[in-house]
C-alpha cells in the first residue's frame, strides 16, 4: 500500500468561543501532524494591565472573556488579596461562592445545550435542535436563565458584572432579594437533574486515556476559589508555586501559549479534573444522579464530559441553595484594602478549569507585571493528543463523519479560544 | 402560495471577548421567538450551518487589531444590506484599544517568547474606521434588551428606539441616589452614553464609562468636579482610558491629564521582567 495522505481541515470551528481551526494531517495510516491553530487576533491584556491601579483589575481582566467574567474577577481579586494579606471571610466568602455559582450554571447550560448536545442528537445548532427537542431546548434556555439570574442579583449584569472589587463587593444582597432566587434555583435543581439523565442517555464514542487531571483540592468544598492544586499523578502545590511547575510554550501554530507539568506533559483541567480530584466532596444527590447516570468515581472518556458538566450543574444548585438558607447579610460590603509593594498569586476554578492570575504591584498599588494562564491553554496540547488518538483509531470512517467526529472531540474541552489568546478553525488534511 | 422569505441574520466577530455576540444567546425568553422571525445564517459561535449572503442584517463584534481583519470588514460589508456594530470593542476599539498608547512591539514581546509568530497592527480601531457603519450599539458588554430592540427595529425598517442621554439621566429614573453628591464618589454618569440602566450607581459604585461618550459630553467639567473629591491626574488619564478609550471625548480628555502626570506610570512599567 502506498503512503497516501490526507487533510482534514476544519477552518472555522463552530460553537466553541472564539476564532480556532484544526488541521489534521494522515500519511497512511498514521497521524503525521495535529494542530489546533488559534488565530483569535492577540489582545495583549497582561501588557495592558501594566501601570493600571491593583483595584482596575477585576474589571480589566473580565473583558478576556465574556463567557466567565466571574472567573477573571475571582482569580483577578483572590491574587490581588494574597498580595496585600487580606483576607475576605465569612458571609463574603460564602456570596463569592454563589456567584461563582451562577457562572457555573449559566456557562455549564450554554455548553451542554447549546453547543455540545447537538452534537450527540445530530444537529448543526440547537436552534435547529429546538425543532425536533423543543421541550429540552427550552429546559437548557431556563437552566441557563437560572444561572444568569444569580450573576445579574449579585453582580448587576449577566456580562461583566460590576460589584466584584477586591477586598468583597459594592454592594450585598439582601435576605428578601434572595428569596425568589431560592425559588428559582428549586426549579433549576429539578431541571439539572433531569439534564444529568438526558445526557446520561446519549451514545458516546469508546475513547478513554489515564489524563493527567489538575483541579484545587478544598477538604470541605467542591472547589471555587481556594484550595491546594494536586494531580492525579501525584503533584500537590500552591498557586505560589505555580510558575515553579507549569511551563507556557510559545507554539507557531497558535495565539495562545500552550502549557505542560515541568518534567511530565500534557494535562487536563476542567470538570473531568475536578470531578476525577473531588467527587468525594460532591454533594450526596449528586453523586447519587452521577452513579445513575453510569458515571464511577473518575470519569476518563472525555465525550462524557457532557454528563460531569451536567452533575456539577446539579451541584451548583444545590450548592446555591445551601449558601442562600444560611445567608445574613454582612455588615459590611467589604474588607479594608491597602496598597504595598508585593506579588500575588490565585488558581481559582473556571467552568473550563483551573485559572492562574499572578500580579506584581508597587508600593502605591500599581500594577508592574501581570501573568495569566486561562484553562483553555492548559488543555490545548491535551486536545491535540486527544486527536492524534482519536483520528488514528477511526481512519475507515468517511471524511464528513471523522471531520465531525473530531470537531466533537474539541468541544468535549468546551475550549474557550477567546480567553486562550487571550480561536478555532478546524482541518483534516488527508493526501 | 410562497411563504414570504425570513430576513437573513449574520453576526460577525473580530478582535473581543464573545460577551456582545452572547448577549444574543443570552435571550432566553426570546432566543426561539427570535430565531422564528429570521433566518440565523450565519452565527458560528451558535451553529455549524453557514448559509451563504447577502445578508439583510449583519450585527459585527469586536474590533480591527490585524491586517487580515482590515481586509474581512470590507468583503461583510460587501455582503451586508445593514451593518450593527455591537459593543465598545466594535463601535470605539475596545480595551485592545490601549495598545494605542504604546508601543505594541513592546506589547508582543511583553507577552509572547517569539514575537515573529505574532501577526497584528499597532492600533485597534472601530469598525467605523473601515466601512459604512448603519448604527453603533454601545456597551461593554452591550444591553440584550436593548439588542432585540435593534433586531427588531432593523427588521421593521426603522429607527431603533434607544435613548442618548447621559447615565445620569437613567439614573434619576431608576430613583437611584446620587454616589457624587451623596457619598462623594467620583462617577462618570454625566458624560457617559445611557443604556446600562445605571446599574453601578445602583450597586453603590460610581460609573466608569462602560457604554462610552454620550454625545456633548463636557468632560473637562466633570474632570474638575472629580478633581475636587480628590481624585488625581493619574485616576483621571485611568477614568477616561478603559473600555472606550478609542472614543474621541474620552480620548482628548485622558490626553489632557496625562500632560499633567510626571509619573509617567501609565505609560509604561518600571521593571519588564517576571519575578
Amino acid at each position: 500500500m502506498t503512503a497516501k495522505t490526507r487533510n482534514i481541515r476544519v477552518d472555522y470551528l463552530a460553537r466553541v468561543e472564539g476564532e480556532g481551526a484544526l488541521h489534521v494531517k494522515i500519511r497512511g495510516d498514521k497521524v503525521t501532524d495535529v494542530q489546533l491553530r488559534i488565530f483569535e487576533p492577540p489582545r495583549f491584556f497582561e501588557a495592558l494591565l501594566r501601570g493600571r491601579a491593583f483595584t482596575e483589575a477585576p474589571d480589566i481582566t473580565a473583558r478576556i472573556c465574556g463567557i466567565c467574567p466571574i472567573a477573571y474577577q475571582m482569580s483577578a481579586v483572590h491574587a490581588m488579596e494574597d498580595a496585600l494579606s487580606v483576607r475576605v471571610d465569612g458571609q463574603l466568602r460564602a456570596l463569592r461562592r454563589l456567584l461563582y455559582c451562577g457562572e457555573w450554571i449559566e456557562s455549564h447550560a450554554l455548553h451542554v445545550y447549546m453547543l455540545h448536545a447537538p452534537d450527540f442528537l445530530g444537529y448543526p445548532d440547537a436552534i435547529r435542535m429546538a425543532k425536533d427537542h423543543r421541550e429540552a431546548v427550552q429546559r437548557g434556555l431556563q437552566l441557563k436563565k437560572a444561572g444568569n439570574d444569580v450573576v445579574t442579583l449579585l453582580g448587576g449584569r449577566e456580562i461583566h458584572p460590576i460589584s466584584v472589587r477586591v477586598g468583597g463587593f459594592y454592594r450585598v444582597p439582601t435576605c428578601a432579594e434572595l428569596r425568589p432566587l431560592a425559588e428559582r434555583l428549586q426549579w433549576a435543581r429539578d431541571a439539572a437533574l433531569e439534564t444529568v439523565r438526558w445526557v446520561g442517555g446519549f451514545s458516546f464514542p469508546d475513547f478513554e486515556y489515564d489524563y493527567e487531571f489538575v483541579a484545587l483540592c478544598h477538604p470541605d468544598e467542591y472547589p471555587f476559589n481556594e484550595g491546594r492544586i494536586r494531580s492525579s499523578h501525584g503533584l500537590d502545590t500552591t498557586a505560589r508555586e505555580y510558575d515553579t511547575h507549569f511551563i507556557e510554550h510559545h507554539v507557531q501554530h497558535s495565539n495562545a501559549l500552550h502549557s505542560t507539568i515541568r518534567g511530565g506533559g500534557a494535562y487536563c483541567v476542567g470538570p473531568l479534573a475536578r470531578y476525577a480530584l473531588n467527587f468525594e466532596r460532591l454533594s450526596p444527590l449528586a453523586k447519587d444522579a452521577a452513579r445513575a447516570a453510569g458515571l464511577a468515581a473518575s470519569c476518563r472518556n472525555p465525550f462524557k464530559s457532557i454528563i460531569v458538566r451536567a452533575v456539577e450543574m446539579l451541584w451548583a444548585c444545590d450548592e446555591a441553595l445551601r449558601i442562600i438558607g444560611a445567608y445574613e447579610p454582612p455588615q459590611l460590603a467589604c474588607v479594608e484594602v491597602q496598597p504595598r509593594a508585593a506579588i500575588g498569586y490565585a488558581c481559582t476554578e473556571a467552568p473550563r478549569g483551573l485559572l492562574y492570575h499572578r500580579y506584581r504591584l508597587d508600593a502605591d498599588g500599581t500594577i508592574v507585571d501581570a501573568k495569566i494562564v486561562p484553562p483553555t491553554s492548559q488543555n490545548q496540547k491535551m486536545i491535540e493528543d486527544d486527536l492524534t488518538r482519536f483520528v488514528a483509531a477511526r481512519l475507515d470512517l468517511a471524511h464528513e463523519q471523522l471531520t465531525l467526529q473530531c470537531e466533537q472531540a474539541i468541544r468535549n474541552y468546551d475550549p474557550c479560544i477567546s480567553c486562550a489568546t487571550h480561536f478555532l478553525t478546524l482541518r483534516v488534511d488527508r493526501q | 402560495m410562497a411563504r414570504p422569505r425570513k430576513p437573513k441574520l449574520a453576526v460577525w466577530k473580530f478582535a473581543s471577548c464573545d460577551g456582545c455576540q452572547l448577549s444574543l444567546l443570552d435571550c432566553e425568553d426570546e432566543l426561539l421567538a427570535v430565531a422564528d422571525a429570521v433566518e440565523i445564517a450565519n452565527f458560528v459561535e451558535a451553529s455549524r450551518t453557514v448559509i451563504k449572503g447577502p445578508y439583510d442584517l449583519s450585527l459585527v463584534e469586536g474590533s480591527i487589531t490585524t491586517a487580515h481583519d482590515a481586509e474581512r470588514i470590507h468583503e461583510i460589508r460587501a455582503v451586508s444590506k445593514r451593518l450593527v456594530t455591537i459593543g465598545a470593542c466594535a463601535t470605539a476599539g475596545g480595551i485592545q484599544a490601549l495598545r494605542n498608547f504604546k508601543d505594541v512591539r513592546e506589547l508582543v514581546a511583553i507577552v509572547y517568547a517569539t514575537p515573529a509568530y505574532i501577526s497584528t497592527l499597532d492600533r485597534s480601531s472601530p469598525i467605523s474606521a473601515h466601512v459604512l457603519v448603519d448604527f453603533e450599539l454601545r456597551g461593554c458588554p452591550i444591553d440584550k434588551h436593548q439588542l432585540v430592540e435593534v433586531i427588531s427595529a432593523f427588521l421593521h425598517g426603522r429607527q431603533p428606539n434607544t435613548p442618548a442621554h447621559s447615565v445620569c439621566v437613567e439614573c434619576k429614573l431608576r430613583g437611584a441616589v446620587c454616589v457624587m453628591v451623596a457619598h462623594g464618589t467620583p462617577c462618570l454618569g454625566p458624560v457617559t452614553h445611557a443604556g446600562c440602566g445605571a446599574i453601578c450607581p445602583a450597586y453603590q459604585r460610581g460609573c466608569y464609562g462602560c457604554f462610552g461618550p454620550q454625545v456633548t459630553a463636557n468632560t473637562p467639567s466633570l474632570s474638575q468636579w472629580w478633581s475636587r473629591l480628590g481624585a488625581k491626574e493619574i485616576d483621571l488619564v485611568r477614568a477616561f482610558r478603559s473600555f472606550n478609550a478609542g472614543a474621541a471625548p474620552f480620548r482628548h480628555e485622558a490626553k489632557a491629564h496625562e500632560a499633567k502626570t510626571h509619573t509617567g506610570k501609565i505609560h509604561e512599567s518600571k521593571e519588564p521582567s517576571a519575578p
